[in-house]
């Protein structure tokens, strides 16, 4: 559990457009870390992974461009940073980058999807527990429902693909083949 | 004693085989165990290995060769691919040239091959690689790989588990499931129809007895080891860094010592002060290392004191090509200080003679009291071959000391060989200073013109005046037209002219092992008789062709046939391109 | 933030190139990768007026993975041609990157100098305690006893501490920041590119494949427990207490900047005129 801000309360919306500035940001890095994801997996040879990443991204963008509707917001609209957005150092639903693994399967990367989608509907469900006015916590619980449709469906996913060995991360050549 | 030079012979043949694949594949693991295997087998063999851009887990491929003969050079081609995955392995379309005829071994799961592999013509068989490993005690993929390799070279069944078992360092059980793997493996091949490449014939109570397994930097350490060096001063630096590291623990258990440098700066100095100090002293780098160390390398011929730096050569300039092979610092290390400046200059010209050589040089610099750079390269330094052991015991330099009070004693004194007895700190009555300024016989600081010239003689007589013996160069042959290299190419060139002679063209081989001083008489000697020659080398710009010709008078009209990395010589290209060559040249006396 | 329909402005993917990273996966640089291009885009100066100067290693990759001018050197002399740089063009915005091998082994001389010099450019070093791309020696920000195959059991030789040259050497901004938090690693290096002077920011940034057991740096990694200084004294004193792993500014200092190339005053001929009898 990283030390890196105070846990507790980040700075909650107080308006509409608030949240879902908040909530944009949160998609839009989303599709830009599946996208990474699939790119570095795709330099390492991975494909499948890479291919499940990129779906992701996909879903993801869905998200993005259906606040912009919603919103009425243009594709390249700039949503100011503000400090103590969230209370970890990176966006709830990004995949950490360390988490990645060259050898990494399938199950892997859903597993990591799944709680990443997970981080993000109790990051709106927390919004509309304590949200100000009545408009952002109706917004905040239809992302959480939206959030939540994500998760069951990386849960349908995981149910289809075959759980690693034990030794997944064996590689018989060491880093230096000199070994 | 030199190991006796590899009779390549046509009539004998080898295998080439590539296995590749991408992270978690094990096809390093693969291909070194097959080469175990061959060893064990009473087979020679050579591995290169080769890989993408990626820090871990990308591309790569085992270029192995397998021969009753010593191998030296790669093939013109590859007789077998064996891939786990097909994942980028487009990559290495030049690397592994295959032809029809030539066997494609696929996982049936992998997907489709590459069309650079698919059009040569070869043909394409698939297996369930990955499914027979779990299936068959649940090892590794590259088991079952490595038993498909192995029958289709020949191999006995036997040969390869026993590679597999004396490598292990895992969990007896682990071991068991990977001994069923590699079975299963070496099942699947026997299944494999049709026309397949025709395995080698296995002498006959062939075993390991008296073969070493071991890579070129490996050699090399073990080499300079022998020679007596009991200090080594390191920076990490591709493709050198496996000889410091492999030097590193065995150095200690011989009670010397290896001290990680900040830099080549540091690491060139350092080995200078523990020889001043007495101890033979050694460094390894490439071609960017070697760049910053020449002022130090300079200051140990103006003082004289004996130091090695093996420069594993990479593709240049500047950054260059860090993990493939070059001949490109030839120039550099035979002219590249300040001032006048000799030095000794050695290339091995096999993974086997990286041993010996290194030996000789460390040798060569303490008798000397001189800096020498012993050119290595990637090829050789990175690859894995199966050698003869050495033959003889380890013979440590001898550098020549001052005694205890020598009375009237001079560090630099005129002698008529130009060594001069090196006073060892610790000894009374003979303390001096060394020094890069120039000196007086003493060793005091001087601008006069005498003392110049007279250092200046003292340190190149002392090595032009010196009898290298018989291992300056390899000579084979008589005819009257002539091959010149260095270094790893000589593998491909020896091959090459054995190709030639078959087809009715003789030729004779040079290749030369003492690059500085040059002994432009001894060259002559072993010239005598020949027309023209032909000057093979891995540069672009023809460094030991423009060098010969600066240093020596060349038979004829000397010319080159030069080419820069990243990919080696071939023996095929090679000798084709000596027939052409050889044609033109012929005895109506008409010139090219 | 109110108003969202600002002007469109630079982001971090403008600053990206489409040149994908051959780094391990997992490797702590992408985030700094990201960390840099995110600084660059509230600094808000171009990519071309930007200039990324790196040496040898796996960090050094980076300048071709951004879409600004970049300079991929010799192993160890970054900061030398990146001095060089912004001495001839103080107009442009130099970064220099690199690793902890090529930053304090190599060049440690130059990292010195370049902190005396105090010329106005930002340092990053991806430090991961290892020499990567060489795989897996130590370095001098390794433990004194981690066992490696060219110094079995250890170099045995106390650490550098980064940190702590750059402050007495004379830099004028001295920070900490982790790979693990790209956001903060971002504001650390705006905030460094924007103070005069020599910038130095260290980013901590394990390396997956050799020193896989630095993914337990994040439990370790905490905020200074005091805010920034601009008093050199006190700033020193804090490192006293520095466990290696604190995050923010050590110190933001005043200290005087090299003093940029003054504007043309003489024609050649009146320079010429010396010589004349």
């Amino acid at each position: 559990m990283t030390r890196l801000h105070k846990p507790g309360a980040q700075a909650a919306p107080k308006t509409l457009t608030e949240l879902m500035g908040q909530a944009l940001t949160m998609e839009r890095e989303a599709v830009a870390r599946y996208n990474e994801l699939a790119d570095m997996m795709e330099t390492a040879n991975n494909p499948e992974v890479a291919a499940l990443f990129r779906k992701m991204a996909g879903y993801e963008q869905i998200h993005v461009n259906q606040i912009l509707a919603d919103m009425g917001w243009a594709d390249d609209v700039v949503v100011p940073r503000q400090s103590g957005f969230w209370n970890t150092p990176e966006s709830p639903e990004v995949v950490p980058i360390e988490e990645m693994h060259y050898l990494m399967h399938p199950w892997h990367a859903l597993q990591l999807a799944l709680a990443a989608e997970q981080r993000a509907e109790a990051f709106f469900a927390e919004l509309a527990g304590t949200a100000a006015s009545e408009a952002v916590r109706q917004a905040a619980e239809e992302m959480r429902q939206e959030e939540a449709e994500h998760v069951t469906m990386v849960r349908a996913w995981l149910d289809k693909v075959p759980k690693p060995d034990d030794d997944w991360a064996d590689d018989p050549d060491p880093p230096r083949y000199t070994d | 004693m030199p190991p006796k030079p590899p009779q390549a012979s046509t009539s004998s043949r080898s295998f080439s085989l590539a296995i590749a694949g991408s992270g978690g594949a094990g096809v390093m693991t693969a291909g070194t165990l097959l080469l175990d295997a061959a060893a064990r087998a009473g087979l020679y063999g050579l591995m290169v290995r080769t890989s993408g851009p990626q820090i871990r887990g990308g591309e790569a491929a085992a270029l192995i060769r397998i021969s009753p003969q010593p191998v030296a050079t790669l093939d013109d081609r590859f007789d077998a691919l064996l891939a786990v995955d097909w994942q980028n392995l487009n990559r290495f379309g030049d690397e592994i040239p295959i032809a029809a005829g030539s066997l494609l071994v696929g996982d049936s799961d992998a997907g489709d091959a590459p069309e650079v592999f698919l059009q040569t013509g070869a043909r394409l068989v698939t297996v369930p690689m990955k499914k027979s490993a779990k299936a068959a005690g649940g090892g590794w993929v590259n088991m079952i790989v490595l038993g498909l390799a192995g029958t289709l070279v020949g191999l006995p069944a036997q040969a390869l588990e026993d590679a597999l078992r004396a490598s292990w360092k895992r969990s007896a059980e682990a071991l068991a499931s990977n001994v069923a793997t590699l079975q299963q493996g070496i099942a699947m091949a026997q299944g494999i129809e049709g026309e397949r490449p025709q395995p080698l014939a296995i002498p006959a109570g062939g075993s390991g007895a008296g073969r070493w397994l071991i890579s070129g930097n490996e050699a090399a350490g073990c080499g300079a080891l022998r020679g007596g060096v009991r200090f080594v001063a390191a920076y990490p630096i591709t493709p050198a860094t496996e000889l410091l590291e492999w030097m590193s623990p065995a150095l200690t258990r011989m009670g010397g010592s290896l001290l990680q440098a900040e830099d080549e700066l540091a690491s060139v100095n350092m080995i200078i002060g523990a020889s001043y100090g007495g101890v033979p002293s050694l460094t390894a780098t490439a071609g960017p290392g070697l760049a910053l160390m020449t002022e130090a390398i300079g200051l140990a011929v103006a003082a004289e004191v004996p130091i090695v730096v093996v420069d594993v050569m990479r593709g240049g300039p500047s950054t260059g090509i860090p993990a493939k092979s070059e001949q490109s610092d030839l120039s550099f290390a035979v002219d590249g200080l300040h001032g006048d400046a000799p030095r000794l200059v050695l290339a091995p010209n096999s993974i086997a003679d990286c041993l010996d050589t290194a030996e000789w040089t460390v040798q060569l610099a303490e008798a000397l009291q001189a800096p020498a750079i012993l050119l290595s390269d990637q090829f050789m330094g990175q690859s894995r071959s199966v050698i003869d052991a050495p033959r003889s015991e380890a013979k440590p330099a001898e550098r020549l000391v001052a005694e205890a009070h020598a009375p009237g004693y001079l560090r630099y004194l005129d002698t008529p060989s130009g060594v001069s007895p090196m006073a060892i700190p610790g000894t009374p009555g003979v303390t001096y200073t060394a020094d890069g300024l120039e000196h007086t016989e003493r060793g005091i600081p001087s601008s006069q013109a005498r003392d110049h010239v007279k250092q200046l003689d003292k340190r190149l007589r002392k090595l032009v005046q010196y009898d290298y013996g018989p291992r300056w160069a390899d000579v084979e042959g008589d005819a009257d037209l002539a091959i010149i290299t260095f270094g790893s190419t000589t593998g491909a060139v020896r091959e090459a002219i054995a190709r030639a002679a078959a087809q009715g063209t003789a030729l004779r081989l040079v290749s030369l092992r003492l690059l500085s001083p040059l002994k432009p008489e001894l060259l002559a000697q072993a010239l005598a008789g020949v027309r023209q020659v032909l000057v093979v080398e891995q540069n672009h710009s023809g460094q030991l062709l423009r060098y010969l010709r600066s240093r020596c008078d060349l038979p004829g009209r000397a010319s080159g046939l030069h080419r820069p990395g990243p990919l080696p010589l071939r023996p095929g290209e090679l000798a084709d391109a000596f027939i052409d060559w050889a044609t033109a040249h012929a005895r109506t006396g008409v010139p090219a | 933030m109110n108003d969202m329909t600002e002007a469109a402005k630079l982001t971090a993917a403008d600053f990206k190139s489409d040149y994908k990273p051959v780094w391990c996966p997992g490797c702590g640089d992408f985030s700094v990768l990201g960390a840099i291009t995110r600084a660059l885009a509230i600094i808000g100066r171009p990519p071309h007026e930007v200039a990324v100067v790196s040496g040898i290693g796996c960090s050094s990759r980076i300048p071709a993975y951004t879409t600004c001018y970049g300079f991929h050197g010799v192993h160890g002399r970054a900061l030398a041609a990146g001095a060089g740089l912004k001495a001839a063009r103080p107009d442009l915005t130099v970064l220099v990157t690199g690793g902890d091998g090529d930053g304090y082994s190599i060049g440690g001389n130059h990292f010195m100098h370049a902190c005396r010099r105090n010329m106005d450019l930002t340092y990053i070093v991806m430090d991961n305690h290892v020499y990567g791309m060489t795989k897996g020696q130590a370095s001098p920000t390794t433990e004194p006893d981690w066992d490696n195959k060219l110094m079995p059991g250890g170099t045995g030789i106390r650490s550098f501490h980064p940190l702590v040259i750059a402050l007495a050497a004379g830099a004028n901004f001295v920070a900490r920041g982790f790979a693990g938090d790209p956001n903060g690693a971002a504001e650390l290096i705006a905030q460094g590119i924007r103070h005069p002077g020599f910038s130095f920011i260290e980013i901590l940034s394990p390396c997956v494949t050799f020193r896989p057991e630095q993914r337990a740096w994040k439990e370790h990694i905490h905020r200074a427990a005091v805010p920034e200084t601009d008093d050199p004294a006190r700033a020193a004193r804090r490192l006293m207490t520095d466990d290696g792993f604190n995050v923010g500014v050590l110190y933001a200092g005043e200290r005087t900047p090299y003093a940029k190339k003054p504007a043309a005053s003489a024609t050649l001929t009146e320079i010429e005129e010396e010589f004349a009898l």
